[in-house]
């Protein structure tokens, strides 16, 4: 079996977000960079499915070079291989489509992306893949098993779970729930070792076009000082809150 | 050429969501001088959306089981059918599992988590809430076909009447790729997805056996109920009800935290929130920093005060 782990590069949740050039591009100085938490828990799936169900995980980015490091600490947690299709990401469209046009006669059964990104958190990339090569979709995907040919994965609703079962080869929008946060693989020594002389490809992108273009960039407004109330006279809570706030 | 929303039903009738996204498709109809009409799947009162503006309506009626795939397939029929050009809709986590696919099929730039009106209209620009709801990105949908999946309670409901058709629309066999074995849903009744307040609970409740406390409170207000994410890590709630950076997204217009001390990845998953309003004990809890209102207490002194002043509130 081959697994496919699609993984995007992001600002660590720590970073301050600011922008530059008259507010048109992101401010990357002192910008650390992550694997997206999403692909972070479906990598962690598969490495266990390698382990358990002796099948081959690659990993796939569309960035830059400066995502290679990103790339090694896949590696590095246990993933085989790693391509990195060489471009800027542009938007969800044209990564969904460099990331098809790879798998194109590569025959992966399983194509592992996060829910979302926790970045530009469009959340369509798994749904576009899963579209432009005709295979099985499952959305906010919080447990997976996978057989030889079927799959079986639960999906979060806005109000509950969805179990749903079917052949592969399957896109999953992964999340939080496909392993939890104690399971994630903190690479040791050997695995950093060995991540030096595994594959790392680049490959040339082949669809540089997009469907949307950023104009802008704006950061958040400065907040107010929060008002305290006193516990004593929480009914001045309710009165800002209707009165005020107009929240109820 | 006309303007298509995706209005989502529940039990047959609008969600909430549906008369928002209808009342913004209004607004941009008009403003560009088009119609607007609008798509549902199993709707038992159609004729309700007419009081926000829709002026056709198609209610594509089938027994088959939510597929995303499927409904992707009847969503783009029907909007060429009705000649859309743009099509708007909500931010469920279904409407979100369909619309990807979408964009395929119709060969449309997607804009997720809009949170206004189009900043401008000829290029359409959008403002969308980014980085987890810490800063905010403009974007030109520069394809024929667009979408723009608004953010919940990010734009209000208006009423604007207008004379509505409703066609029924009945698909032929269906065939789905995928077995739906099972649907759980929820204890509660009321999901964060669709909540206008949200109420909150941290490591300060000290334990599961405290979140009577909190449902009671969840109650007054008529709330979805949530966790942080070591209580839900511990077990305390389940995985469903943890917000945050990898839990669900809140973007309600009141989100009350008790007993969260307001981790950054926390803060980060709640910050589309309109009010927040932290109850700590601890002073120097990183949610002080973050909220609109607090109140510097014992969550087991502070909320039943609340609850008794709500309650007087609301019987007034």
């Amino acid at each position: 079996m081959k697994v496919l782990v699609c993984i995007s590069c992001v600002p660590d949740t720590t970073s301050k977000i600011s922008f530059i050039e008259n507010e048109t591009e992101f401010d990357n100085s002192g910008v650390q960079y992550i694997i997206n938490p999403n692909d972070e828990f479906g990598l962690t799936r598969a490495i266990w499915m390698k382990q358990k169900q002796s099948c081959e995980v690659h990993a796939i980015c569309v960035g830059g070079i400066n995502t290679d490091p990103i790339l090694r600490k896949v590696l590095a947690i246990g993933a085989d291989q790693a391509f990195r299709v060489d471009s800027n990401p542009m938007d969800a469209n044209q990564v969904a489509r460099e990331i098809s046009g790879f798998v194109n006669g590569k025959e992966y059964n399983l194509i592992i992306a996060g829910r979302e990104s926790i970045d530009y958190n469009g959340g369509m990339v798994p749904g576009m893949i899963a579209t432009l090569i005709n295979a099985n979709y499952v959305s906010n995907c919080v447990s997976l098993e996978v057989s030889q040919l079927n799959f079986k994965a639960t999906r979060e609703t806005d109000g509950g779970k969805e179990e749903i079962s079917g052949t592969l080869p399957l896109v999953i929008g992964g999340q939080k729930g496909l392993v939890e946060e104690s399971d994630l693989i903190i690479p040791n020594m050997r695995g950093i070792m060995m991540s030096r002389k595994k594959p790392l490809t680049v490959i040339e992108p082949k669809f540089q076009k997009s469907q949307t273009k950023t104009v802008k960039y704006e950061k958040l407004p400065p907040k107010g000082e929060v008002k305290l109330i006193n516990p004593e006279n929480i009914n001045d809570l309710i009165d800002l809150l209707h009165n005020e706030a107009k929240v109820i | 050429m006309a303007i298509v929303v995706y209005l989502e039903t529940e039990n047959g009738n609008f969600k909430k969501s549906a008369l928002e996204v209808s009342s913004y498709g209004r607004k941009l109809a008009d403003q560009t001088k088009t119609n607007l009409h609008g798509i549902a799947f199993n709707s038992s009162d159609p004729h309700k959306i007419q009081k926000y503006g829709v002026e056709k309506l198609i209610n594509i009626k089938t027994d088959h089981v939510f597929d995303a795939r499927i409904y992707s397939d009847l969503l783009c029929k029907n909007f060429k059918e009705l000649e859309g050009t743009i099509f708007i809709t909500g931010s469920s986590a279904d409407s979100r599992y369909i619309f990807p696919i979408v964009s395929i099929y119709l060969d449309a730039g997607y804009a997720t988590n809009v949170i206004e009106f189009p900043t401008t209209i000829s290029p359409l620009v959008l403002k969308r809430s980014a980085f987890t709801n810490k800063g905010f990105v403009f974007t030109e949908l520069t394809t024929n076909n667009k979408i723009i999946g608004i953010l919940n309670n990010s734009f209000g409901i208006f009423e604007s009447e207008r004379k509505l058709e409703v066609k029924d629309y009945i698909p032929k066999s269906l065939e789905s790729n995928v077995r739906v074995e099972s649907i759980t849903e929820d204890e509660e009744k009321i999901s964060i997805a669709d909540a206008e307040i949200v109420v909150s609970g941290g490591r300060g409740l000290k334990g599961p056996e405290n979140w009577s406390l909190l449902e009671d409170l969840a109650k007054t207000l008529g709330a979805a109920t949530a966790c942080s994410k070591p209580v839900s890590d511990m077990g305390w709630r389940p995985h469903s009800e943890h917000v945050g950076q990898t839990g669900k997204p809140v973007a309600s217009n009141l989100y009350i935290a008790i007993g969260v001390s307001g981790a950054i990845q926390h803060l980060a998953g709640i910050n589309a929130s309109k009010c927040k309003v932290v109850i700590n004990n601890d002073p120097e809890a990183p949610f002080f920093k973050a909220a609109d209102y607090g109140v510097v207490g014992d969550a087991f002194e502070v909320v039943p005060k609340l609850i008794d002043g709500l309650k007087k509130f609301k019987s007034r």
